[in-house]
């Protein structure tokens, strides 16, 4: 009798926790979809409206914004798929000399944080001429310590007879590794993507300083300079603004969850 | 067969190569031009950077905000760590369970941390605004005067740590899920089988075993406190009064407000530092469990 009613509480707090947990989120759908005299006013007969959108989008180049983000997150994926898959193979099947060593200084790399570097890594883009564009972005993420933590681990699974017997076939380093490896390794190429992405969608501070044009800002960069020129004016534009910045991986986080908590999880674990 | 042992060195370290000039033109350089500047004056106009020793680490001693910011920082990792960490262990204790509507919860739980930093910022700074934002709607209806969260030096750094809380819970608690699934379930069932309570099962056998991720999550919720600059940037600039400077801020201020890149640098260096004190940290404790094959 005590164990029915202690497991009820403990429902009870679970889902209150989970109503806390939304509520911010759902807050900001109401102010969004109503007119800005009901941002804080429930009236359940509030006419719907879709105007706050159609304010922000029309008073900042969000299509824009939204294009280099989606250019910013493609060139980072691609290039550290590429770069830690041809990595992660070296480390994983080549024993060349000083491996242990260069295996060394990439893990020092997962110490590192790119964020506290800032500073220098501007200059270095400033010295090469690449301050505001989307390669200056991309480039100080593009060599991930994790990625190639992550697929090396991944590629000593796979058994050595496989590779004997595509070499056999005639198949070269990199024909090897692109159809023995690669295939096998597909759902921790998924993992890592999602994970990639959703860091580097919402990334800020490094997007924030080295650009300055709208040609080259992303969203959270744009949706940043948009609320503070207007602060204060209207929250609902400003809230219909930040949902649109986050709807696409949101919107994709709601459709995929289970891959999405399953790719954090495989990521966690490493 | 020197021949294919000499291709297999040149093959390796031409596969390591485009990950490697990348990794040291963008962190390994940095790290260490960031030491060697900070050992120099900041280059103005025609006045190169002239070698000063430990001058800027002298002005670091001196500066108020820099010791108000790594305050700032212990406070700000202090309320946000083990409240987070806490409460992921919870979270995650009830979506592994049969709770009812288990999906759903781990949604609700989890969705914060998809959400970019900056559009919490925007979210949560309206619920701050003095008067009207949602806060203060909900004390008013209880007679309370209207609090200007962000704009008092009392209440804003709690109201940031409030929203990481938040953002970040979620985020732990899928490290402690994949414990908890992982984790074998015989020893509870025998332990039940005995007659212990859930409580006596949870602090003598899940807890100790979730040890390994209680910390890897604790380092990991630390070096997130000392990396934290995106709420700052947006909801308070550091103000009011400093009172919500933090390190990576500070740094973010100095560098590229001021451009005193010198000083920029030794503030680096130190923050650096800290994240490799904390990072080496979860290496040494996190020793037993990861295997580097």
């Amino acid at each position: 009798m005590t164990d029915r009613l202690f497991d009820m509480l403990e429902t009870a707090g679970a889902w209150l926790l989970g109503i806390l947990w939304v509520l911010p989120l759902l807050f900001a759908l109401w102010t969004a979809f109503h007119p800005g005299a009901y941002a804080v006013r429930f009236d359940p007969a509030a006419p719907l409206t879709l105007e706050n959108f159609a304010s922000a989008w029309a008073a900042a180049p969000f299509p824009r914004y939204l294009l280099n983000t989606v250019a910013l997150v493609t060139m980072i994926l691609a290039g550290q798929l590429l770069l830690c898959t041809l990595a992660a193979y070296a480390f994983a099947r080549f024993d060349f000399r000083g491996r242990q060593a260069a295996f060394l200084l990439v893990l020092l790399q997962l110490l590192l944080m790119p964020d506290a570097l800032v500073v220098e890594n501007y200059r270095s883009m400033h010295a090469l001429g690449l301050v505001d564009s989307v390669a200056a972005m991309a480039l100080p993420y593009m060599a991930s310590a994790f990625g190639i933590f992550l697929l090396r681990q991944t590629f000593k699974t796979v058994p050595g007879e496989l590779d004997d017997a595509a070499r056999v076939e005639g198949a070269g380093t990199l024909g090897i590794l692109w159809r023995v490896y690669v295939p096998l390794a597909r759902p921790v190429y998924v993992a890592y993507g999602l994970v990639s992405i959703s860091y580097h969608w919402n990334n800020f501070l490094w997007p924030l300083i080295i650009t300055n044009s709208v040609t080259t800002r992303p969203l959270t960069v744009g949706l940043s300079v948009f609320a503070s020129t207007d602060q204060g004016i209207d929250w609902s534009v400003i809230t219909a603004a930040t949902l649109m910045t986050a709807a696409p991986l949101l919107v994709a986080f709601l459709l995929f969850q289970r891959q999405f908590v399953q790719s954090f999880m495989r990521a966690g674990i490493r | 067969m020197t021949d294919r042992r000499l291709t297999t060195h040149i093959h390796g370290w031409l596969l390591l190569l485009p990950a490697a000039v990348l990794l040291v033109a963008f962190t390994y350089y940095p790290a260490v031009a960031s030491i060697w500047s900070s050992l120099h004056s900041t280059p103005k106009g025609a006045r190169p950077a002239r070698f000063v020793g430990l001058d800027q680490y002298a002005t670091m001693v001196d500066d108020p905000v820099f010791w108000k910011s790594l305050v700032n920082n212990l406070l700000f990792a202090l309320g946000t760590v083990p409240v987070s960490v806490a409460l992921a262990l919870l979270m995650a204790l009830w979506v592994n369970g049969k709770i009812r509507g288990r999906t759903a919860l781990r949604v609700a739980y989890f969705t914060p941390t998809i959400l970019p930093m900056i559009a919490v910022a925007n979210i949560w700074l309206f619920f701050y605004t003095p008067g009207y934002g949602l806060i203060d709607q909900i004390t008013g209806l209880f007679g309370l005067p209207a609090q200007n969260w962000l704009g008092d030096r009392s209440t804003a750094l709690p109201a940031l740590m409030v929203v990481t809380v938040w953002k970040e819970a979620g985020f732990f608690m899928i490290f402690y899920l994949a414990a908890l699934q992982g984790l074998s379930p015989s020893l509870r069932e025998a332990a039940a089988l005995e007659g212990a309570s859930r409580w006596y099962i949870f602090r003598r056998i899940t807890f100790p075993l979730l040890m390994p991720t209680t910390l890897f999550v604790l380092v990991n919720a630390v070096i997130n406190a000392f990396r934290m600059v995106d709420l700052v940037v947006v909801m308070t600039r550091g103000g009011p009064d400093n009172s919500t400077a933090l390190l990576l801020y500070h740094i973010y201020e100095v560098g590229f407000r001021y451009w005193d890149t010198g000083y920029a640098a030794a503030l680096t260096t130190v923050l650096v530092g800290i994240l490799m004190v904390l990072a080496v940290g979860q290496f040494v404790f996190l020793d037993r469990k990861v295997h580097y094959r």
